[in-house]
């Protein structure tokens, strides 16, 4: 076979291997909403899930799902934020920062069931709070803590280091220039990425099914007494979320409305995801338009 | 080898004895003792690599911990090269100015006041009018007055660097340090700057460093010339050009090297 | 000016903030640290309590066929291989297509067709992977047992999952070692008058080795790790794989159906333990083959 022949074949191939992927991309998301949206109704949004008869809806699940996600960036952000400042404008260039960002690559690659494993022995049974939204949250916290370290320290220091000389010239100590100069101007990138990590920390279902549970007892809305059992707000409660409640219902498959119920949670939780990608990207360039230009 | 350095016998603003910067097994700046003249412009000459800049970084504590600075550096007849001196006022008194425009991503009025406001100056009238003066003195007030909420970095390269220059005056420092502040602009914005410079000599001292001969002709008194990290000349602006003391000056100055 | 020169020696504010600031994010790094500490070593000490309390062998662990910790046989041979079934399987498949696009991104259509699939590659990182899980088994078992008949769940239903699921992570390290390849690579070889496909295949993808395959054990890391979307389509019978479409069971599909139904400290449970320390080591192997691979590459 001649250079010229084998040249035509292998972009031919490529060509073709390229177009399976976005098959593949657009068949995934087309499925799941061409099977699950017909199910959704303002009553299927609304309505507690059942548990052995059909028609149950997704109402706590949803709100166990969002009340897990702020309760997850309540506690990571800050310490994230901490770490990546302290990787992008501290660390030394010594064998302890080394050994911080092997700890940091070593937790990024753990399997989340491993640890959401070490979140139910540590959490639920050594310290005895049972399965509830706070154990699931720090579980979600320990999962969340290496991507959004890394996009911070990233976009810390893509900061051009002009700006913190400008800053420490002025004689500002180099804490008020990463917080007052450096911070504010990686918030562009920062921003895109949490919403990102919102995105995977909503979608993910291993690390909870032994910290959160897999039960949500019945809310009631009405209650703002965050200690009350049966209050919404209850963080020591446990809570199912949409994603693990698509694995138990596919799980047990005790629901007589197994598809209805499934499809139309997993056409909910695709939805919403793509709502968080398609805000990061749109409110990345905005910020980032607005903090170069006028006003 | 063969150096000339010139006494001054004027009030000094700063000065350096036996200085000497080292980066990890390199050593940048070799045994410079220099004296810097109260309200004059010195300029430090020398080709790239001279350790023209090094030396200037090393006057307000630029450095950071990796580099080794050993040696004197008098101010207001404290040594500021020891550790236990507090560096962050050291460097609200001896300012600087850097290559490169870097306005921060702020307003201009901000640009000015975020220091000003982290240093305890809240009054809004005080800040007012350091903004004004501050601008006044770069030169850059008459273009800027009516929006100074515009973003610092809308303005052209030129009018960041005065804006720049503005922003290390509003902390009414006693020593401005310049590193090379022209060469990222065109002739028209150099003109202002050194213009501004000149103004600024009755109440400020500055050291400018540029490898811009013409430059340091036009603008200082005083000019130091650097090779190889240590100071080969130091004397009156037009003595060094117009009879240096020494053959590498010379040299230099001829352009026969650099 | 006494007072100027008061201040020089006087530590101030901005002293003190860096002194907080030093600690605040001192601590935070401190605390990660702290808590990767805490998970190997409460991995570690479950996961060795059947070997230590229990009595039972390491070499029965790894060797044997028999899974029924209730009545003492704790052989997990079975979800071992299986585990690395469907991960070297779903990497085999994922590699090809990961190549083919980021060449596409990197030395075809560097500008729109590059920006476009990069959205494609993000969305799918985005699925959740119960959903990917749900899609499994939706279509891939109903088509696994057409064609091939059986019940459809199995390695090959896992494998055609997790590609889908590794393919991002591949695809995306690979466009990176791609365009680390310098230009001048590209115009040597054009210059002397290869063609396209002949400059990427002898120039651009042996320079890109190194960094092609950390891409794909990465991606393996993913899939060895990965367990719901898995668990949902591998049949869950903890029986050594007679072929790739009969019902077996991996370590993290074993861990998930099992941790709940067992009391803690029990013989069943300890042996749960060991299958999360197995997947941590291989987890932390994995790592260490990307440093490897790192440090064989700067050699070169």
């Amino acid at each position: 076979m001649n250079a010229k022949r084998s040249d035509h074949l292998a972009t031919g191939l490529i060509y073709t291997f390229v177009a399976i992927v976005v098959l593949i991309l657009f068949g995934l998301i087309g499925y799941i909403l061409v099977s699950g949206v017909p199910h959704l109704s303002w009553h299927f949004l609304t309505t507690p899930s059942k548990a052995f008869a059909a028609g149950g809806g997704i109402r706590d699940q949803l709100f166990n799902s969002l009340y897990l996600l702020i309760l997850t960036l309540i506690i990571s952000f800050p310490i994230a934020l901490g770490a990546g400042i302290y990787l992008a404008e501290y660390a030394p260039d010594n064998w302890v920062t080394s050994v911080m960002r092997t700890a940091i690559e070593v937790l990024s690659s753990l399997p989340s069931v491993v640890v959401g494993l070490f979140g139910y022995l540590l959490f639920v049974i050594q310290f005895q709070m049972g399965f509830s939204i706070l154990a699931g949250a720090i579980a979600l916290t320990f999962f969340n803590l290496p991507l959004l370290t890394r996009n911070i320290e990233t976009s810390l220091s893509a900061v051009p280091n002009l700006q913190r000389e400008a800053g420490i010239a002025l004689g500002l100590s180099s804490w008020k220039t990463t917080t007052g100069i450096i911070l504010p101007a990686a918030v562009p990138g920062i921003l895109t990425g949490v919403i990102l990590s919102a995105g995977r920390v909503f979608g993910e279902a291993a690390a909870l099914i032994y910290t959160a549970g897999q039960s949500a007892p019945v809310l009631n809305y009405g209650n703002w007494n965050a200690f009350d059992p049966n209050s919404f707000l209850n963080p020591l409660r446990p809570a199912e979320t949409l994603a693990v409640h698509i694995w138990k219902v596919n799980a047990e498959g005790i629901v007589p409305d197994i598809d209805a119920v499934s499809n139309g949670t997993a056409a909910v939780l695709i939805i919403v995801i793509l709502i968080f990608n398609i805000s990061a990207r749109m409110l990345g360039n905005r910020l980032y338009n607005k903090l170069t230009s006028s006003k | 080898m063969d150096t000339f350095i010139a006494p001054t016998n004027l009030e000094l603003a700063i000065e350096t004895k036996n200085l000497e910067v080292i980066y990890g097994d390199n050593q940048a700046v070799f045994d410079s003792s220099l004296e810097f003249p109260r309200h004059k412009i010195t300029a430090i000459i020398g080709a790239s690599g001279s350790g023209k800049s090094t030396y200037l970084r090393s006057l307000n504590r630029m450095h950071d911990k990796s580099v080794t600075v050993n040696g004197q550096i008098i101010y207001r007849s404290v040594d500021i090269n020891q550790p236990k001196i507090n560096e962050y006022e050291v460097r609200k008194q001896i300012g600087m100015v850097f290559q490169r425009p870097n306005p921060f991503a702020k307003s201009i009025r901000n640009n000015i006041t975020f220091a000003l406001k982290k240093n305890g100056i809240t009054d809004s009238r005080v800040l007012e009018e350091r903004i004004e003066t501050s601008l006044k003195e770069a030169a850059l007030w008459d273009e800027v007055k009516d929006d100074l909420d515009k973003s610092a970095l809308e303005l052209s390269g030129g009018q960041q660097q005065r804006l720049c220059i503005a922003r290390s005056l509003s902390l009414r420092p006693d020593i401005l340090l310049m590193d090379e502040p022209a060469s990222a602009l065109d002739p028209i914005s150099t003109e202002k700057v050194e213009a501004t410079m000149r103004k600024l000599r009755k109440d400020y001292t500055i050291i400018i460093v540029t490898h811009n001969m013409q430059q340091a002709s036009r603008v200082s008194d005083y000019t130091a010339f650097f090779h190889q990290g240590r100071v080969i000349e130091f004397n009156r602006t037009q003595d060094v050009f117009q009879t240096p003391h020494v053959k590498m000056t010379e040299d230099y100055i001829s352009g026969n090297f650099g | 000016m006494d007072e100027i020169k008061d201040r020089l020696l006087k530590p101030s504010k901005a002293t003190h903030e860096d002194q907080r600031g030093k600690f605040i994010s001192y601590l935070s790094i401190g605390l990660i640290a702290v808590l990767v500490i805490s998970i190997l070593v409460f991995i570690t000490i479950h996961g060795l309590a059947m070997f230590t309390q229990n009595g039972m062998k390491i070499s029965d662990f790894l060797f044997k066929t028999d899974w029924n910790p209730g009545k003492k046989l704790i052989g997990a041979l079975p979800m071992i291989v299986t585990s690395f079934g469907v991960t070297l399987l779903s990497a085999l498949i994922a590699t090809p297509f990961a190549i083919a696009v980021a060449l596409f991104m990197t030395e075809f259509a560097p500008k729109r067709g590059a920006k476009f699939l990069q959205v494609i590659i993000e969305l799918l990182v985005g699925i959740p992977s119960v959903i990917y899980g749900l899609i499994g088994l939706a279509i891939v078992v109903p088509a696994v047992r057409t064609i091939y008949g059986g019940t459809g769940f199995g390695i090959l239903a896992g494998a055609i999952v997790l590609f889908v699921m590794v393919l991002p992570t591949i695809t995306s390290l690979t466009v990176d070692s791609l365009k680390a390849v310098p230009r001048h690579y590209r115009q040597a070889s054009l210059a002397l008058g290869a063609t396209r496909w002949q400059t990427i295949y002898k120039v651009i993808l042996r320079a890109a080795t190194p960094g092609i395959l950390t891409a794909v054990v990465f991606g393996m890391a993913r899939a060895f790790g990965e367990a719901l979307a898995v668990q949902m389509v591998i049949g869950n019978a903890a029986m050594l794989p007679q072929n790739l479409t009969s019902p077996s069971a991996t370590l993290t599909s074993q861990l998930t159906m099992g941790i709940g139904n067992t009391i803690m400290g029990t013989l069943p449970n300890n042996a749960l333990w060991s299958l999360a320390l197995l997947l941590l080591i291989m987890s932390l192997v994995f790592n260490l083959v990307v440093k490897l691979i790192a440090r064989k590459g700067r050699i070169k």
